[in-house]
């Protein structure tokens, strides 16, 4: 394996008390390698990519992201947080602002790039994901896919070594679906580190290095995607493949 | 009528067709709203003929048969209505209190000057940086004017400020002033550090449940009992920073209410584009959550602009109390109250409507993401 850029060492989180959410989690990933979690709900897929960010604060354990561990020290937070973009299920895009005003908020902002520099570099985003001539409407014109779309646009205006996705499509309309896979496997081809939280198997197929498979916050197989699809190790993948494939 | 026609092949869209009745429009409306069934016609007839029957006799009493000109006897004859001569008569006090008559310029264009800059800020125009020194040198004017004691002004003491312009420096200061304090108040409510909460939530507490009146009371009379001796700060400025921190208090909480219904994904995704806790706040959280409650904000403009009303009573005469200043002087006068009240009241209510009414158009702006 290359060098890892991600390392999880023997992670746990609870959320309160007694609900153990991230159980014992080692992973490792190496730079460039894109992940596909699953899982059913309350698996803690989504908890998992959170703590690369710090959007959730782990309790045990070590987490070390390209480098530098996440602690409570907040400078080796805000350090991760610029090498880490995220999409997420909602959106999250912000509705007062234009498209454009989305996409140069934090380059202006945290990177105290010019108005100008940081226009050109946001259309340039817009650009690829093929959305560039809806950059001064607001977020809500616009349909659920072109957001998506945006929100991802926005999110690699930060120019990441990481991007994470917590399930991109589960939102969307099945008509929209393939406009926001289709931008994010022209990203994988470009050897971004990926991790994306998705039950889009057939993005997993196509885009995969390896993908990851939880229960009850750990880590029950992982494997290439066609030994993982084809040839499941463990009883609990293959019954929850069988639901998710049966029909 | 749906056709089954077995036209697999090709999709043929319907032509728009218009609506069968009309919806729109004035006979429309008419018909919709004012004759839609039995009983709203009923009641249209009802209020319509109610309407007929008193316009007349208001219009009588207030303009046909009233007295306009500033002369008591007129206003006695029998049959006479409304006695408009009291306002003529009585205008300047009402509107400029015990301001000195000679000197009664002064307020005047203070006061213009105030309500420039307050109409003026309202606008897009005026959102600009400039906008800060212009307010300090317009405020410098004001108190110049209004005070003296320089440039061969008279001075004149606070006390004697009143009418209209106080009414108007009480409200626009106190809302300035209210404001900053409210958005930190109602930040500090919902911050991590308890210490910082505490504070916030007990201001806001102790001021919700005292009523107006006591704490103007408080700041007149009590307050320069726990100053040391030979200092003293003008009752003024006690008043405006009383009815400022009572602001502020209803204020936080109504910011309060709108922090709370910005998405925590917003503040997720603010976070995992880097931008600090002031960022997030200043860029994301708070203009959406301040657009969000842009009409009750207002609304606490508008019942805070009356409220100013209640520093009669330590002896500061603002409109309210320049009325009864006026007329409780003056045995031959104080008869027609009403016409007074009546007056102020035209005053008060052009104020407050268009505040509501800017209020609209703010909404209008800070909604624009909103409108598809």
């Amino acid at each position: 394996m290359a060098v890892p850029i991600i390392v999880f060492d023997k992670l746990n989180k609870w959320y309160g008390n007694n609900f153990h959410v991230l159980r014992d989690i080692d992973l490792q990933v190496a730079l460039g390698e894109r992940i596909v979690i699953c899982g059913p709900s309350g698996s803690g897929k989504s908890t998992l990519i959170r703590c690369i960010n710090r959007l959730e604060e782990h309790q045990e354990g070590r987490l070390v992201v390209d480098g530098v561990e996440l602690t409570d020290d907040v400078k080796a937070v805000d350090d991760v947080r610029k090498k880490v973009g995220m999409v997420f299920q909602q959106f999250n895009l912000f509705p007062h602002l234009t498209v454009l005003e989305n996409l140069t908020l934090s380059p202006m902002w945290v990177g105290k790039m010019p108005k100008k520099e940081a226009e050109a570099k946001a259309m340039a985003q817009l650009e690829r994901v093929r959305i560039a001539e809806q950059a001064h409407k607001y977020p809500l014109q616009l349909s659920g896919g072109q957001q998506q779309r945006v929100a991802i646009a926005r999110a690699l205006c930060l120019t990441p070594k990481i991007m994470l996705f917590d399930e991109p499509t589960s939102a969307l309309d099945p008509e929209m679906i393939k406009e926001v896979l289709d931008v994010m496997v022209e990203m994988a081809d470009q050897g971004i580190t990926m991790l994306c939280v998705t039950h889009e198997m057939g993005f997993a197929k196509a885009v995969a290095n390896r993908v990851i498979f939880m229960d009850q916050g750990q880590i029950v197989e992982q494997n290439t995607p066609t030994e993982f699809f084809n040839n499941p190790q463990n009883e609990r993948s293959k019954d929850f493949l069988s639901k998710i494939l049966g029909h | 009528m749906a056709m089954n026609e077995n036209t697999a092949q090709t999709f043929q869209p319907i032509a728009a067709r218009k609506a069968p009745t009309a919806t729109e429009g004035p006979v429309a409306w008419v018909r919709i709203n004012l004759f839609g069934d039995w009983t709203t016609a009923l009641m249209t007839l009802l209020v319509g003929a109610v309407l007929l029957w008193m316009l007349p006799q208001v219009l009588s009493w207030a303009v046909f048969r009233a007295a306009w000109a500033p002369d008591y006897e007129a206003c006695r004859v029998d049959g006479v209505g409304a006695c408009w001569g009291v306002v003529a008569e009585k205008y300047r006090i009402i509107v400029l209190g015990r301001y000195p008559f000679e000197e009664q310029w002064r307020p005047v264009v203070a006061t213009s000057l105030l309500l420039f800059m307050l109409v003026g800020s309202c606008t897009r125009a005026f959102w600009k940086l400039w906008v800060l020194p212009a307010w300090v040198a317009a405020l410098v004017i004001y108190f110049t004017l209004m005070y003296g004691n320089v440039l061969g002004l008279e001075k004149v003491e606070t006390d004697r400020w009143g009418g209209l312009p106080l009414t108007i420096l009480l409200a626009s200061l106190s809302m300035m002033l209210a404001f900053p304090i409210a958005m930190v108040v109602a930040l500090g409510r919902r911050s991590n550090l308890p210490a910082i909460r505490t504070v916030c939530t007990v201001y806001v507490e102790l001021v919700r449940g005292v009523p107006l009146i006591s704490v103007l009371f408080m700041a007149s009379f009590m307050f320069p009992l726990f100053m040391p001796v030979g200092f003293s700060i003008d009752v003024l400025v006690r008043v405006i920073i009383g009815i400022t921190l009572f602001a502020a208090a209803y204020m936080a909480e109504v910011i309060r209410g709108g922090l709370q219904a910005i998405p925590k994904g917003q503040i997720e995704a603010a976070a995992t584009l880097g931008l600090s806790y002031w960022q997030t706040q200043r860029k994301i959280v708070l203009p959406q959550a301040l657009a969000m409650v842009v009409p009750s904000i207002m609304n606490n403009f508008i019942s805070l602009f009356k409220d100013t009303s209640l520093v009669t009573i330590v002896s500061l005469y603002e409109l309210t109390g320049a009325l009864s200043l006026a007329l409780n002087s003056d045995a031959n006068w104080r008869p027609f109250k009403i016409e007074g009240y009546l007056f102020i009241a035209l005053i008060y209510f052009a104020f407050c409507f268009s505040m509501s009414r800017y209020s609209i158009w703010v909404e209008k702006q800070a909604n624009k993401g909103r409108m598809r």
